[in-house]
């Protein structure tokens, strides 16, 4: 027991380990057991049987393919993601470079997601059965259901191509803070909308199993209103499967950035995979899967581990 | 003793049946629902015009008494394609959810009856292929083996199958702890009939919600992907490549990324309050 908590925290990182392995040997074989060989693709029509069998032994794929696996994971553990067959440029620098783009908009998305899930949350919550309630209920209902795809466009319509507020694509780059920020308002509402929606029920739901509780009858009958017992006693314990979906959420929110930065030409981490998976650049392709693939692992890991840790009826426990 | 069976039976259907229509989200769920099943049917012996065939002389025409909902850049009739579009959207919803059931329901009964390595390795790989979104995983499957529908079907499934080997294992965990099939399992009944009268009833519902709530997401998903060009590629009309066309009309003809908008939603809708009717059914019969 008393090393508990801590053991706990190490076996949950070594789970997580061992299924980056499991996963990157998935990512690797998959795009590796095809016919036709990367060094054909990069040439292209001016390729000669010699040229090619220069190339295949200058990116080493002549080598066993265990081999090969190895040499891409060993690049990936020392930061090195080996060179894009198509460009020619790092693909370490690239994307580094894109999420500084994929970042601060899954960031913005989930501000305004609080923003929206919250209030929204709370007041389905407090005004169940009464018209304010099924109002709130009724949008969030509809919120979910509006892809970030429609959204994106929708919003573009609004307030881009009418009113001229935003620019409706395009990125200027971070030398321009106060242009780049404009330029990810847009898209993060895109996202953030519908993680409101999703947020707000959940919230609506852990708030209301609170309120019928028997520690807040308790607290109301020592004479606090509603509104206070909930705020002094049950929003915290509300709080643990929010945070439990805030976490999950990320997740989506990073998948759903791959959608909204093609949408608006954001020059991402989404908008980087999907011109790899065109071009057939297939190491860029493993690359962004195994980026992509730690992110939801390691939040999805954070999210277990955090739980413990919110929840003191859990903790000690495994 | 048949007859009386008989009635009792006809009985609970009618009154299986008025809890369906008195509660809202179960009744405008399949209504929704149904309107989309009979489209897609519909579409396939009848449009109003063919989805693929181009006209020329009629492009990007408004709404008409010809043209009902106008036409695209090529004079395509938008509403022949919407309606051509619901099949798709059936087709990759249904297949992928058929496809994640398949795999993920016998994995998740197994993982909960048995403690054994299978059943831990089991549940590792699920934690492996979470980490695979649907999003990720055509990308996969569209580099590799190049865009198409059936790959946007199992990139879909696949990406659906650790959801339900959870949801699976959770439910029949419960069903399984119970005392009527410990004293079944004392009577000397066999795993599988245990798991055909006991489990798979006790945990029908739960299935179902599910699947119809994967069916809506997985309609999220499909318009994305083919919004991307990493599904069902042009000419063939889906919701997805729709609004993909449409985007480039944004300022002048709004109203053409405006149908299968509405489309998609209504469809992501549909699915999702008959995941929420269900749910509420099964909690108002007591958990059964």
């Amino acid at each position: 027991m008393s090393k508990g908590r801590g053991w706990f925290v190490v076996r949950r990182l070594g789970v997580v380990l061992s299924s980056l392995v499991a996963a990157s040997m998935l990512v690797f074989v998959f795009l590796n057991v095809l016919p036709g060989s990367p060094a054909e693709v990069i040439l292209g029509t001016q390729s000669t049987p010699a040229s090619v069998a220069a190339l295949t032994i200058q990116l080493g794929l002549n080598k066993p393919i265990w081999r090969q696996y190895l040499d891409w994971m060993g690049g990936l553990v020392n930061g090195n993601f080996g060179v894009s067959y198509i460009s020619g440029q790092s693909i370490g620098h690239e994307i580094h470079q894109a999420l500084l783009v994929t970042g601060p908009l899954v960031l913005l998305a989930m501000l305004i997601g609080l923003v929206i899930g919250v209030p929204l949350g709370l007041t389905g919550a407090l005004y169940k059965g009464r018209w304010l309630g099924s109002v709130v209920g009724g949008l969030s209902q509809i919120g979910i259901a509006i892809p970030s795809v429609v959204a994106g466009i929708l919003l573009t319509v609004g307030l881009s191509i009418k009113l001229h507020l935003f620019p409706s694509s395009g990125f200027p780059g971070w030398q321009d803070p106060w242009g780049s920020l404009r330029a990810l308002v847009l898209p993060a509402f895109a996202l953030g909308v519908v993680e409101g929606a999703i947020l707000a029920r959940y919230i609506r739901a852990a708030v209301m199993e609170q309120l019928r509780s028997d520690y807040l009858r308790t607290a109301r009958s020592k004479g606090l209103r509603r509104s206070q017992a909930l705020r002094r006693h049950g929003l915290r314990v509300a709080a643990i499967p929010v945070v439990t979906v805030l976490g999950l959420e990320i997740a989506s929110l990073i998948v759903g950035a791959i959608v909204v930065e093609n949408i608006f030409a954001l020059p991402g981490v989404g908008m980087m995979l999907l011109n790899a998976v065109n071009n057939r650049d297939l190491i860029v392709v493993q690359d962004i899967a195994m980026v992509v693939v730690t992110a939801v692992l390691l939040i999805n890991t954070l999210v277990d581990l955090s739980y413990q840790w919110l929840d003191p009826r859990l903790r000690g426990r495994r | 003793m048949t007859l009386l069976a008989g009635k009792v039976d006809e009985a609970q259907r009618r009154s299986a049946f008025r809890r369906w229509r008195a509660n809202p989200s179960a009744l405008l769920g399949t209504v929704i629902v149904g309107v989309i099943a009979l489209t897609a049917l519909v579409s396939l012996v009848w449009t109003p015009y063919g989805p693929l065939a181009i006209d020329t002389n009629h492009t990007l025409s408004a709404m008409s008494a010809s043209h009902w909902l106008g036409t695209d850049e090529y004079g395509r009739d938008t509403l022949s394609r919407l309606m051509a579009s619901c099949k798709i959207t059936m087709y990759v919803g249904g297949l992928s959810v058929l496809f994640a059931t398949a795999i993920g329901l016998p994995l998740g009964i197994w993982s909960a009856w048995n403690k054994g390595w299978v059943s831990q390795l089991i549940l590792r790989a699920a934690d492996v292929l979470y980490g695979f979104p649907a999003l990720l995983a055509a990308s996969l499957f569209a580099a590799a083996f190049g865009a198409s529908t059936n790959t946007v079907v199992l990139a879909i499934g696949i990406a659906y199958i650790p959801v339900f080997v959870r949801v699976t294992r959770s439910a029949a965990l419960v069903i399984l702890n119970a005392e009527y099939v410990l004293a079944a399992l004392a009577y000397g009944r066999r795993p599988f009939a245990i798991v055909r009268k006991h489990v798979l009833p006790g945990i029908g519902s739960i299935i179902v919600a599910q699947m119809s709530l994967l069916f809506s997401i997985a309609v999220l998903a499909e318009s994305g992907l083919d919004y991307l060009g990493l599904g069902t590629a042009p000419p063939n009309s889906s919701w997805g490549t729709m609004l993909q066309s449409a985007q480039n009309y944004l300022s002048s003809d709004a109203l053409l990324c405006l149908w299968p908008s509405l489309a998609i939603v209504l469809c992501v809708l549909g699915f999702s309050l008959l995941s929420e009717g269900v749910s509420e059914l099964r909690d108002e019969r007591g958990g059964r």
